[in-house]
């Protein structure tokens, strides 16, 4: 048992350091949230020249045969500097399924050319019933000659005014909730009969909500196995789950630093304010509570390569707890510490809030993944 | 990063644990399991078997007769003990005062103490807290005076944990009541046989009997019996509060109660059901195991700098603070398992192994003393609140 | 003791909501229950209605011109105007200034200001925070020099509500800076139009903008427009932030919140059914209704000791730290509702008329952006930290 980094990661640590360091300060930040597309080229293309696209991947798929330990400290700074880049829905979600379900053509086409910036994905699950339930899906792919036409609603999905192609989770058998009858569809972003809605988050981030409209693809555009999507979907989204955690922790760390920054500074009543117990002991709260979701974020990185799919789901979901606990409690103490300056937009410490609060409730919220490890935990 | 054990740690648990199964008394592993009061004997048997083995001192290095465990044994050291139902090690002498010897006192302080604690023949519990200094420690009062080669001691501790089955004390006294409140405090070694001494229980809410007063009527000690310098008792303090807070979160502790906080939750039913099967029921277990979870984690995380040569600092209070909150969650979550059968007060087991029948489950009469008693957690070993001035202080720099 | 309303009192509450129905205007009310922001005319037009029924000041007695309500007409009057959706009345002229005029003011003041309050035709806004002085009011600095009949003030406010809608600001200057800080203040009156006045917008974490800096440079203020006697501004202060915490503790528009929470529950879907199916989550709104339960009776207390003569002291803030802190648990609660489609940010479905559908069911758009906003609650007015800190010393005498 070992939990220190290698000379290799320790490099990876001070890389991401550096392009957050350079790339994001809060002004600039604010800059790259207000342009069009919501984010810059050329930092992509800077995350791909640093290797940062394919880390994740075997070096037999291009990549670099890193693995989430890897992300997880590319995420952490990203979650400092609050990273507007589509590395989450780009790499994580539709590369991490690419990597894992794609035949070897699929690969070469989507997956090397995205560990090279050249390609962008988004990935489209959600539907205006599903919640959290990552198996209540109603968009219908039907057979249609070699190949299949979509019909149906998506919504929040991440990166899809810019997608080159958006993944798509269809109903192929089954109704309602059933998980068997699932089916990924790698679709081109601009494919006829896609009808997009776009808009940014709460958090400055750039998503949609799309319309299929008897989309046609081809046989090639299959993911996977017909009918047995569902357990890709679930593994990549458990790997999303850890990466956003690592992401909550840099939040964590950055408005801690933030608002202890304040409340020496700040003065009321003649002292620091944050010479007054009842803030020191909130501070040590805060302090405490990033520290637990740090932990929990190492625990489910280690874990969530293990052969067991159980111990998998138990360790994103408790960190997904643990996250969502911690991230409300220094969210909302940060704004409160910080007084009326808190709820203003003008402070980094709203943005990182508002992302804090964003990552609690995708892909289910802290109420949600607490029911699911209860009931991970009672059937093993 | 690796969270798996190598091929050497693996055998290491193996050997730990064959040793606790072979080595650990099944009447002592029944109390143990069944969450029963130990007595002075029980505790002796097992220290003992383990002081014969060399690993009663677990966390002493090498050359104070200790096993030199890395921290990764250590952990499965504590591990394996917990999950064979083994008693905890009573910390008074192994985790306190041996480490204040062996760092500050004379090569003839070691020679004298050191064996008895390695071996626990010899039984030592702490003088610290006074009726007017609790939280804050510094403003203690018992009064030693020089008098050729004695102290002449007098004055009074409390919360004197087990004090009733110990032979020797060691003390926080006054030597100079005219410097700094820090800075005229000694540490002395008493023998609890030495004349004036006297110990009164308190009887805490539970109805147990822990802790004590003990009383300081004209004690003499030896100088002789003096660690470190005159005056310099408060370094001492602080070495050893220090070294307290790192193992006081009772992670493999809190592990096994979780688990048996599951089994009682199988065992009772609620409309015809196991509790368990109680979705809210069993996500208040679930959050606690989570809450465990991170706790374990962020100790693993300081084991692993100590491994790579760091030193705990002051953010193992934290460990501390989330440990004693979540011992008492457990126990809280314990008795509201039980429900209505927790009302029932049957001292006679809970405190004098009777073999009366219980009322209601085996398991049930326990449950709200140990949850009255556990309110402790956060007031011992310096309060929750203290902690957090340390680590306003010392890591947050406010 | 009796919970029942009287006859005459359920005939109030009748006429009081058939005036609701015949006036709000329907575009107004849907924003309330849609949870978008109000503009200037939804509060004008509504406020000016409420006037020329001589309801805008409920809270004033008969002799300033207000409509003399009891205790029980008062709290009706509240739940039933929550209960119809219509916006809050805005505090700054009815409850703040209003009855610091009647209670400080010259009989001049009187007849120049009262009418304009009572009527809606003149809006106010408060200028009393600045960036050195938030929980330490007695801090601020703005300064004004009397000059022959006239102050001339330099200085900033911020935190102003609606310094964009209003005409007059209310503002605490300081008049004698050798003075101790509390007495050397003064309550000036300030026309917003005079030269020297600027506001500047500040925008929320939520896009919103309803509040603002607002900087004096040599603003000329006549010696008429000052409250009370120069250097006892302080004691107005006092007066009305007291008033303030009363209110602040909005428990109709709570109750309302808890109304919609659960209908909210009713149509967004669960696994094929509805939320409000499942019990982790009904559970939720059901602690939040006993919460809301809890305020009510505790401000009914208050109010019972109004209407026997007393005054309310400082126990009322206690109000004011769980009335915010409901507050923001509905708000929180209805965004965990609305799950993954809290996530899209659509501003003109929160502050503009617009027809077009919003992403997500209706209520989705505000969620967010409300959690977001309503973290201010625990802030303003005097933090959770002051008013506890009040209770600390004034109640409890620590």
């Amino acid at each position: 048992m070992d939990l220190s980094l290698s000379d290799e990661q320790k490099q990876l640590q001070e890389a991401a350091e550096r392009f957050v360091r350079d790339k994001y300060p809060f002004d600039s930040r604010r800059k790259i949230a207000a342009t069009d597309r919501g984010w810059l080229p050329e930092n992509w293309a800077q995350m791909a020249e640093l290797g940062w696209l394919g880390m994740a991947f075997s070096e037999e798929d291009g990549g670099y045969g890193g693995g989430p330990i890897e992300t997880m400290i590319v995420m952490e700074q990203f979650g400092k500097g609050l990273v507007l880049e589509p590395f989450v829905p780009t790499v994580v979600l539709g590369g991490g399924m690419i990597g894992r379900a794609g035949s070897k053509a699929q690969k070469e086409a989507l997956l090397a050319p995205m560990i090279e910036g050249k390609k962008q994905f988004a990935f489209a699950w959600l539907e205006r019933q599903s919640r959290y339930n990552l198996a209540d899906v109603s968009l219908k792919a039907t057979k249609e000659g070699n190949g299949w036409s979509l019909s149906g609603h998506k919504g929040v999905v991440y990166n899809a005014p810019v997608a080159d192609n958006i993944i798509v989770l269809a109903r192929t058998a089954g109704a309602g909730r059933e998980q068997k009858g699932l089916t990924l569809f790698v679709v081109d972003g601009k494919a006829k009969g896609i009808t997009r809605r776009d808009y940014p988050t709460q958090d400055a981030f750039r998503a949609s909500e799309l319309t299929f409209d008897k989309v046609s693809v081809g046989a090639d555009a299959l993911l996977g196995k017909v009918d047995e999507g569902f357990a890709v979907v679930e593994e990549a989204v458990d790997r999303t789950i850890v990466a956003l955690c690592a992401e909550a922790t840099g939040c964590m760390d950055a408005i801690n630093a933030a608002t202890l920054e304040y409340i020496k500074t700040r003065k009321q009543f003649g002292v620091p304010i944050g010479k007054f117990q009842v803030l020191q002991h909130r501070m040590v709260d805060c302090f405490t509570n990033a520290q637990e979701a740090r932990s929990m974020t190492l625990m489910a990185t280690l874990k969530i390569d293990d052969k067991d799919p159980i111990v998998r789901a138990k360790a994103a979901s408790g960190a997904k707890v643990q996250i969502g606990k911690s991230g409300k409690f220094c969210g909302q103490s940060a704004v409160q510490m910080h007084g009326g300056m808190g709820v203003t937009d003008e402070l980094s410490v709203s943005h990182y809030f508002k992302r804090l609060t964003m990552i609690d409730l995708m892909f289910g919220n802290q109420q949600h993944h607490l029911t699911r490890y209860s009931n991970l935990a009672m059937a093993a | 990063m690796d969270l798996a054990f190598t091929a050497d740690e693996q055998k290491f648990a193996a050997d730990v644990r064959a040793f606790v199964r072979a080595n650990l008394a099944p009447d002592i592993r029944d109390k143990v399991k069944n969450g029963k009061h130990l007595i002075r004997d029980d505790y002796m048997r097992w220290q003992q078997a383990l002081g014969r083995q060399g690993w009663l001192v677990y966390t002493w290095p090498k050359k104070h007769g200790g096993p030199g465990f890395t921290p990764a044994q250590r952990y499965i050291f504590e591990n394996v003990c917990a999950e064979e139902y083994a008693p905890g090690i009573i910390p008074f002498g192994t985790k306190m005062v041996g480490p204040v010897i062996y760092t500050f006192g004379t090569d003839e302080q070691k020679t004298k103490f050191l064996p008895a604690i390695r071996e626990s023949t010899v039984w030592w519990c702490q003088g610290y807290s006074e009726p007017g200094s609790g939280s804050d420690l510094a403003s203690l009062r018992t009064r030693a005076e020089r008098r050729g080669d004695h102290y002449v001691v007098n004055g009074s501790k409390t919360w004197n944990t087990m004090g009733h089955w110990a032979d020797w004390i060691f003390c926080l006294v006054r030597t100079d009541p005219k410097a700094k409140p820090q800075e005229g405090i000694s540490f002395l070694l008493i023998d609890m046989k030495t004349p004036g001494i006297t110990v009164k229980p308190i009887i805490m809410m539970d109805g147990g009997h822990e802790v004590n007063e003990v009383f300081f009527d004209n004690v003499e000690v030896p100088v002789a019996n003096l660690v470190g310098k005159e005056n310099g008792g408060w370094t001492c303090a602080k070495f050893l509060l220090a070294n307290e807070r790192l193992g006081i979160a009772a992670v493999p502790q809190s592990k096994r109660g979780v688990e048996a906080l599951k089994g009682i939750a199988r065992a009772e039913h609620e409309d015809g059901k196991p509790l368990i099967e109680n979705q809210a029921f069993a996500e208040k277990i679930a959050d606690l195991e989570i809450q465990v979870t991170a706790l374990e984690y962020t100790e693993l995380r300081v084991l692993s700098q100590m491994a790579h040569g760091g030193q705990p600092g002051p953010e193992v209070s934290g460990l501390k603070i989330r440990g004693s909150e979540i011992q008492q969650r457990i126990t809280e979550l314990t008795m509201e398992a039980v429900g209505e059968y927790a009302a029932p007060y049957l001292p006679s087991l809970v405190w004098h192994g009777s073999n009366e029948e219980p009322v209601g489950p085996a398991y049930a009469h326990q449950a709200a003393p140990r949850y009255f008693n556990t309110r402790k957690t956060t007031i011992y070993g310096g309060s929750n609140e203290i902690q957090k001035g340390i680590i306003s202080k010392m890591v947050l720099g406010l | 003791m009796d919970l029942a309303l009287k006859p005459d009192h359920q005939t109030f509450a009748d006429e009081i909501r058939a005036f609701t129905r015949g006036n709000l205007s329907p575009a107004t009310k849907a924003k309330t229950f849609s949870g978008k922001h109000y503009d200037r005319d939804d509060h004008v037009h509504w406020q000016k209605a409420l006037g020329r029924q001589g309801w805008l000041a409920y809270t004033w007695p008969k002799k300033y011109g207000g409509p003399g309500f009891d205790v029980t007409q008062r709290f009706l009057f509240e739940n039933v105007l929550a209960e119809e959706g219509a916006p809050r009345i805005i505090p700054f002229g009815v409850k703040m200034v209003g009855p610091v005029i009647y209670t400080f003011g010259t009989d001049e003041q009187k007849e120049r200001f009262l009418p304009g309050i009572r009527t809606s035709k003149v809006s106010w806004c408060q200028g009393y925070s600045e960036p050195g002085a938030g929980s330490d009011l007695a801090n601020l600095r703005t300064r004004a020099v009397r000059e022959g009949d006239h102050y001339v003030v330099n200085g900033q406010k911020t935190w102003t509500s609606f310094a964009h809608w209003a005409d007059w600001i209310f503002c605490l200057v300081r008049t004698d800076p050798a003075a101790k800080p509390q007495e050397g203040i003064s309550f000036l009156l300030i026309d917003m139009k005079t030269p020297g006045v600027t506001v500047r917008p500040i925008t929320m974490l939520d896009g919103a903008h309803h509040v603002n800096d607002v900087f004096f440079d040599n603003v000329k203020v006549p010696v008429t427009n000052r409250i009370g006697k120069e250097g006892e501004g302080w004691t107005c202060a006092k007066f009305l932030l007291a008033n303030e915490r009363l209110g602040i503790a909005e428990v109709p528009a709570s109750k309302r919140g808890v109304r919609s929470l659960r209908d909210i529950a009713q149509v967004e879907p669960l696994n094929g059914g509805r939320l409000a199916d499942d019990p982790a989550f009904a559970a939720q709104i059901a602690d939040i209704d006993l919460q809301v339960q809890a305020l009510e009776m505790s401000e009914l207390r208050v109010l019972s000791t109004m209407a026997m003569g007393g005054a309310p002291g400082p126990e009322v803030s206690t109000l004011k730290i769980r009335g915010s802190e409901i507050q923001q648990r509905i708000a929180e609660l209805a965004m965990e509702a609305v799950g993954e489609y809290a996530q899209p940010y659509q501003p003109g479905m929160l502050f503009q008329d617009t027809n077009e559908t919003p992403v997500g069911l209706d209520h989705a758009p505000p969620a967010a952006p409300r959690y977001f906003n309503f973290r201010k609650t625990s802030i303003y007015g005097g933090s959770n930290e002051i008013q506890k800190n009040i209770v600390s010393k004034m109640v409890l005498g620590l």
